[in-house]
């Protein structure tokens, strides 16, 4: 068998694997954030708890609805924007004339409120959701076996990923977006409804998170403490690549979740702390990030 | 200090009322464990220093962390290792304590102050959490079961900790003098320069002062004090855990500064009491405590900013400021 540094080919790919669909997770919260704080500066504490939410909304679709894996690939974003969209429209909307930390703190109480809601209701135990079945399977690619469906959550994140990158980048919305990040004031005096787009903005964020939930349902374990581990590490990530750019999030998320893999691979001891680690240096020698303009 | 700056603001309450209130707080706390059980007071204590050092950074300096949980449970894992396997006396275990938070705390500064504001809050999180993460994994700290039955010695060798009202009399001394500490520190001109900062950083800096230092020595001595609630409450569990570590009570300690008023010094004192019942009385019932807090966080957040005391100051300055003109007049 191919060897890698004393380590069996086929580990290093399985691995390389598993790094890189947490990395996708990692790129869709970390964009979501980025897109968030953009335009609202507003950091989303809750994301993480929009992110369990979309996989409990999937979950429960499937088996109290009989809604299967594809639609509910459309219906638990649409569902968890929405619930986005009441959040923002009735409290979070009341407190952008106000400090920094109160916005923080509201979302940090409802992503505790969530967390406990759900372990309260679910217990703290995992639920499994099925492989659809036309993801099943496996692709043999000689020096590595590839499930269809962890091919299929790599490449629709990245895809909704870039999606949203020309969006933002290159629509004519995209750059009302932009422009309204920049000065909001004059954007409001050109007609645009500015407050209707930070709510839109706000349940696309979190609608991003719900999607990223139901993708990782078939993969994961559906719990309620799933996306508070996942959120912290998230904001490592957000640390290190800087919120200034969409490609930077991507990128950045990618990359911490194959070097996460790697260190489990030669260091299984230090993969847990690897990106706080990365944190660190970066902090240490570029204190901006990596893709961050310092604000 | 060459000079001490004198506080001008007007006392909200006369002196009759303040006095007869102080020494009514002075009597609950020498009462209470006659008719309250000790230990659930030793915990309060615990929470009322760890609220007010955090209070230090988050009221005083204007910054927010949220990894507060990291020196707090630190120094509780450190009391219980060197209290229970090296066998050091209670106060030298007390003492190495206050050394591994504030030691933590100093790293945690060098590194999270790089970078300010929100930015500066993710990074004391994702700090704390991977001290969660080498705590899980060390084999010290005995995983999921923590350092248990962790021995309290006495104090001095002189005075017997293992009956708890008495560990409640001496935490109660100890938690005071780091009480009055805090309060002498926000007084001194060291403290007007942490409030400057909070309002203008920018500002502090054109004058010439080195605001990251004083970040840091603020961030360090309130995770020392942090850390010496942990140690205390380590002590007095004879219990050290991850739960001590983990990011929920760095959660729980915001809620107790913003429940009970930030940047005011009674105000944690009020939150800690309130936070820790609510703990109390839940757990009997069954409600999840973090879909209460999370509740109550976000209630607290929508309706009263300035929390318990915060607005009770406000209001007292209100009707203050209402009766002035009515004061000034000379009588009939």
């Amino acid at each position: 068998m191919t060897e890698f540094f004393g380590v069996p080919l086929a580990v290093l790919t399985g691995q390389m694997m598993i790094g890189l669909i947490n990395g996708s997770f990692y790129a869709l919260l970390s964009l979501g954030l980025a897109i968030i704080f953009g335009l609202l500066n507003v950091i989303n504490f809750a994301h993480g708890a929009f992110y369990m939410l979309g996989a409990f909304v999937s979950w429960w679709l499937l088996n109290h609805a009989g809604i299967g894996y594809w639609p509910s690939l459309a219906l638990t974003p649409l569902i968890v924007g929405l619930l986005g969209a009441v959040f923002e429209r009735t409290m979070l909307r009341r407190l952008y004339g106000l400090d920094h930390l109160f916005s923080l703190l509201l979302t940090f109480g409802l992503a505790l409120a969530l967390e406990g809601l759900f372990r309260w209701i679910y217990g703290a135990g995992g639920k499994s959701y099925p492989v659809p079945a036309s993801l099943t399977g496996v692709y043999n690619l000689g020096f590595m076996v590839l499930p269809v469906y962890r091919a299929w959550v790599i490449l629709a994140s990245l895809v909704t990923c870039l999606l949203a990158w020309v969006v933002i980048e290159k629509t004519p919305l995209g750059a009302r977006l932009r422009a309204a990040t920049e000065n909001p004031y004059l954007v409001t005096a050109f007609g645009i409804n500015v407050p209707l787009m930070l709510t839109l903005t706000y349940a696309a964020g979190v609608g991003l998170a719900g999607l990223a939930g139901a993708m990782a349902a078939p993969i994961y374990q559906v719990s309620p403490n799933m996306g508070s581990s996942l959120i912290i590490i998230v904001f490592a990530v957000v640390v290190i690549g800087g919120m200034g750019s969409i490609m930077g999030s991507i990128v950045t998320g990618l990359m911490l979740g194959v070097l996460e893999a790697l260190t489990k691979v030669f260091f299984p001891t230090a993969s847990a702390i690897t990106v706080f680690i990365v944190m660190i240096l970066v902090l240490l020698l570029r204190p901006a990030g990596l893709f961050g303009k310092d604000r | 200090m060459a000079h001490r700056y004198k506080d001008f603001r007007p006392q909200l309450l006369p002196a009759g009322p303040r006095i007869t209130l102080l020494l009514a707080v002075a009597a609950v706390a020498l009462l209470a464990p006659l008719t309250i059980y000790p230990l659930f007071l030793v915990k309060v204590l615990c929470f009322m220093l760890f609220a007010a050092a955090l209070n230090l950074v988050l009221g005083f300096a204007g910054l927010l962390s949220l990894g507060h949980a990291a020196f707090f449970g630190a120094a509780a894992y450190a009391f219980a290792q060197s209290a229970k396997v090296w066998g050091w006396p209670f106060e030298v275990s007390l003492l190495f304590g206050v050394l591994v938070g504030g030691a933590l705390g100093l790293v945690f500064g060098l590194i999270a102050i790089r970078r300010q504001g929100i930015y500066f809050t993710m990074i004391t999180l994702a700090l704390a959490q991977m001290i969660y993460f080498l705590a899980v994994q060390a084999p010290f700290t005995g995983g999921e079961d923590g350092i248990q039955n962790v021995p309290r010695g006495s104090l001095l060798g002189l005075i017997d900790l293992r009956d708890t009202t008495t560990l409640y009399y001496v935490s109660l001394v100890i938690v005071i003098a780091c009480l009055l500490l805090i309060r002498r520190v926000v007084h001194s001109p060291f403290g007007h320069i942490l409030g400057a900062i909070r309002e203008n950083e920018t500002r502090v800096t054109s004058l010439g002062l080195d605001v990251s230092r004083y970040k840091l020595l603020a961030f360090t001595l309130s995770a020392a004090l942090s850390g010496l609630a942990g140690a205390l409450k380590a002590s007095a569990f004879q219990l050290a855990t991850l739960a001590d570590v983990s990011w929920h009570i760095s959660g729980e300690v915001v809620l107790m500064v913003l429940i009970g008023g930030i940047g005011t010094l009674w105000g944690p004192l009020i939150g800690a009491i309130f936070v820790v019942m609510i703990g109390h009385f839940l757990a009997t019932s069954g409600l999840p405590v973090s879909l209460v807090v999370g509740a109550v966080f976000m209630a607290c957040v929508m309706l009263f900013r300035r929390g318990f005391y915060g607005e009770t100051l406000e209001y007292l300055r209100n009707r203050l400021l209402r009766d002035l003109p009515a004061r000034a007049k000379p009588g009939p």
